[in-house]
Parts: structure tokens; sequence; C-alpha cells
């Protein structure tokens, strides 16, 4: 049964880039734990309004898993305690009576904190821009059937392509690396024909681009696996691996 | 070739190889030492001979000392970079991501094993090899009693055995890690890739232990 729950919430502030920033702890009353965690964020910022104080600045947008906009660091976890989903799917039942949460932003060179619990995660859409999409004319639609695809491919392909860009993966890696999110990016075109004329050009320079922008290189401890909301595999990492190499080597 | 050390994939394609290959020379290494157990003279036999001061075992050396020297570069240039890419702010709450702890500690572990190489390297290779090719006086040719001395003091076995434990954490992670990087891995194979890690660990470290605690012991020249 869900109960109501008083709560500390230990949050980081920071005013901007170039602040030093602080913890700050707050006390919540009677939280329902049917609540989202961002619903008892909404009820800290208003009291905080209410007290005359500036909210918390935090990301989020659909709330419900699918944009990967929100991007919080919940006790020693990126999206929280919960396996499997996004900071707005955890529910408050994951704490108790007289807890205190710590939430931080996501910490990594390659995502610097806007405000707050901001980050500034434009780097992943760079990535996208180097080479994350396929060249398709445009004029008649082909029929989605003429390109007979193994079922497996498609399912590894969907797989890959869950990932939502939230970047829990770099939150979570000691070596704040990017490659869970750009190997997903990267397999969801390698593993279908329509990604193969490219992929060569795409796994090059998409791997340059995230090297470029300070991500860290790739020592394969699993973490990111472990924290993403949408379990995709490292396996996508080996994939991506042999896609670069393999470019590199018929250069 | 440049994109060996520009890019992430290739830093760590080369580290993995690096690795590989010394896997490779451990197996060598550990399956020559097994010899101490039952003869001296096929050992010294097989030290002088077959190796020794021979112009194949000089580049032997060679390429493996540059492997070792192009590992260790490689390691403290990905381990400063990654410092840097995680950032000046650490996380106030303590990580409570499910990792081996191996993976978190790959390069104190590598450092741990530099260290032991120094010494292993001035107790036995710079008496042998290294004395033999500079021709400085009392270049040892009787290996296998060498290595009797130097085993029988405990704590030399103790320090090697803690050595050996280090390089099992490390190849837990590394022979794995380093089969991935170079992109032999998929949803099937991870789970058989990762046994194989611990396999192959398991293997070195026990053979090169079985070895210097048999030496301690006396049980080895068993067959004269
Ligand atoms: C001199 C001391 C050593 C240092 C400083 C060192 C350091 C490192 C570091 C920092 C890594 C990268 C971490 C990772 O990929 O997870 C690594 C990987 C590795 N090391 Fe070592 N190491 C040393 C000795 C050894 C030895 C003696 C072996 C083998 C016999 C070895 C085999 C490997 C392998 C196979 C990898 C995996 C490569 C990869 O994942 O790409 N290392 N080492
Ligand atoms: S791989 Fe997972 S953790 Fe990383 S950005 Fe995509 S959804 Fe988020
Ligand atoms: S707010 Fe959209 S995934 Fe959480």
């Amino acid at each position: 049964m869900d109960k109501d729950i008083n709560i500390k919430v230990k949050v980081w502030r920071q005013n901007g880039p170039k602040d030093k920033g602080h913890f700050e702890t707050y006390s919540l009353e009677k939280i329902s734990q049917g609540s989202s965690f961002l619903e008892m964020l909404d009820i800290l910022n208003e009291q905080l309004i209410n007290e005359g104080k500036e909210p918390v600045v935090f990301d989020h947008d659909c709330r419900e898993g699918i944009c990967g906009m929100c991007s919080l660091y919940i006790n020693g976890h990126p999206h929280g305690p919960d396996t499997g989903i996004t900071t707005c799917q955890l529910h408050m039942r994951h704490f108790n009576d007289g807890d205190t949460i710590t939430v931080e932003p996501w910490r990594s060179a390659g995502f610097p904190i806007i405000k707050d619990l901001m980050v500034d995660r434009s780097a992943f859409d760079k990535i996208i821009q180097a080479g994350g999409y396929i060249s398709v004319n445009t004029g008649g639609v082909p029929d989605a059937n003429a390109i007979p695809i193994p079922r497996e491919d498609a399912e590894m392909a969907m797989d890959a392509a869950a990932c939502i860009g939230c970047g829990a993966c770099v939150a979570a890696c000691k070596n704040g690396s990017a490659m869970l999110f750009v190997s997903a990016k990267v397999s969801q075109f390698a593993l279908l024909p329509q990604g193969r004329v490219e992929a060569a050009r795409r796994a090059k320079s998409m791997v340059a681009k995230m090297d470029e922008l300070g991500f860290g290189n790739c020592t394969n401890t699993g973490a990111c696996e472990v924290e993403c909301p949408k379990n995709i595999s490292i396996t996508n990492i080996a994939r991506l691996n042999r896609e670069f190499l393999k470019a590199k080597l018929r250069d | 070739m440049s994109w060996l050390i520009d890019s992430s994939i290739g830093r760590k394609f080369v580290q993995s190889i690096s690795g590989l290959f010394m896997v490779l020379f451990l197996l060598f290494h550990m399956s020559m030492n097994l010899v101490l157990i039952f003869s001296y003279d096929a050992y010294n036999f097989l030290a002088n001979e077959v190796l020794g001061a021979n112009w194949w075992a000089i580049i032997g050396t060679g390429v493996i000392a540059l492997g070792f020297v192009i590992h260790i570069i490689y390691a403290i240039i990905l381990t400063l970079q990654n410092r840097k890419a995680r950032g000046k702010d650490r996380y106030a709450s303590p990580s409570k991501t499910a990792t081996t702890w191996s993976s978190q500690n790959m390069f104190v572990l590598g450092v741990f094993i530099l260290l032991f190489l120094i010494l292993h390297l001035y107790q036995m290779w710079y008496n042998m090899q290294f004395k033999e090719l500079f021709m400085i006086e009392g270049a040892r040719h009787d290996g296998a009693q060498l290595v009797e001395e130097v085993f029988s003091h405990l704590w030399v076995v103790i320090v090697y055995v803690i050595a050996f434990i280090a390089l099992w954490f490390h190849l837990t992670h590394g022979f794995w890690s380093a089969l991935h990087t170079i992109g032999w891995n998929n949803t099937i194979w991870i789970k058989r890739i990762k046994v194989l890690s611990n396999i192959v660990a398991t293997v070195i470290c026990l053979g090169f232990m079985v070895v210097a605690i048999a030496v301690h012991l006396g049980y080895s020249n068993l067959l004269g």
C-alpha cells in the first residue's frame, strides 16, 4: 500500500555554467508514494516558489519515458534505483519515510551544467548530425516489403533504435564515454540494408565527432548497460568497434 | 595509420592487441615454467639452447618488450583521457551501478603488475639473458638453479603470489574486453567470452603459482 512519506531531498544548486555550485537540503512532508519522482520535484518547486525562493531547474518533457529529456542522478544511479526506466517513470514507492534522497545532474565533461540539474546534451545532437541518418531521395514511396530483411536483424535494429538519447550511459561511465549511445545509433542502421550504403562513413564520422567532443575511451566496464533505461546491450559496442575497424582497415 | 592514436577505438584496438599478445606470451612462459616441476636439466636445455641469447630469442624479447611498453604507454594515455572526460566534478553519492571490481581498477592492477615485473626482471632475466648479452660477469646458465635460489625465500614467493592474483583480476576483465574491443562479440558470444576470460586468467594464474610454490617446497625437478 502506498503511504504518505516525509523525506529530505539534497539537491545540487548551481546558478550557471561558471558558478561553483553546492548542495541544498529541503524537507518535504506527506509525499504520496504513488506520485512520480518528478511530481515530487514539482511539489518541491511549488513550495520554493511559495517561500519566494528560486525553483530547482531540471529537464523533462514527455514524462512517459520516450523523449529522453529527464536526466537525474539519484542516490548513486542515473535515473534512480529502479532498472529499465527513465527518471520520469520512477515512483516515490522506491523511497521510505525519513529517507534523504541525493539528486545530482549528469556529471561528465561532455555534458556541462547549464543550471542546477540541467545539463547541455547538445553534444549528442552533434554526433547525430555527423552521420546518424540515411540519405534517401524524395519521390515515390517504395513498397516497405520490397527489401527482405531477416527477422533477427530487424529485431536487433529495433532494439538499438529504442535508445532515446538521454545520456544516462555517459553519466554512469567512469570514463565519460558515449559509446553505448553512439553504438546504438550506428547499429540501428548497420543492421539494415538501407543503412549499409553509408555504414563505413557513418561509423568513422560519428566516432570522430564523439572523440572531438571530449567523450572518453570505452573500457567495457558495462556500467552504461546496467543503467540504460532502454536496456541497450553493450554488444552494440562490439558491433560499432567492428564497423569502425573494418572501415579503417579498408581505407 | 594515425587513427591508431587519434581515435578512441583505434587506441583501444592497440591496447587490446598488445594485451592479447602478452596473454599469448604468458601462456608460453607458464608452460615453460611447468617444466621446472619435472626436470631442471630439461628446463636449462630449453632456456640455453632453444632460447638463451640466440638471435630469435633476442628478437622475441625485443618484441615482447615493445608490446609491454606500448601497452603501458597506452594505458597511461587512456586513463588520463578518461579522467579528463569524466570531468572535474565527482558525484557526491557513491556510484551504486553494479560492475565488476576488475573493470573499475584496470590501471591500478596494471601498475601493480608493472612493479612486480621490475622486481622479476631484475631477479631472473637480468642475471641470465641480459648479463650474457652485454658480457657482464656472472651470467647464469643454470636458470633452474637460479629460480630455486630465488624461490627459496618465502617473501619472494608471497610477493609473486600476490602479483599473480593481481594479474588474475586484470585478465578476467582484460581478456574478454580485448575481444570485445576488436569486435568479436555478440549477444550469444558475450557469455562465452566472459567464461573463456575467467578460464584463461585462472589457468595463467594457477600455472605460475603452482611452480613458485612447488619450487619453494621442494616439489620440483621430480624426474631429475
Ligand atoms: C605493466 C603493467 C600494465 C598496465 C599499467 C596495464 C594497464 C591496462 C589498462 C589501463 C587497460 C585498459 C583498461 C581496459 O581496457 O579495461 C588494460 C587493458 C588490458 N590489459 Fe593491461 N596493463 C598492464 C599489464 C598487462 C599484462 C601483463 C597483460 C597480459 C598478460 C595485460 C593485458 C591486458 C588486456 C588483454 C587488456 C584489455 C584490452 C582492451 O580491453 O582493449 N595487461 N591494461
Ligand atoms: S544508450 Fe541508453 S542510456 Fe545511453 S542515451 Fe541511449 S537510452 Fe540513454
Ligand atoms: S521526460 Fe521524457 S523520457 Fe522522461
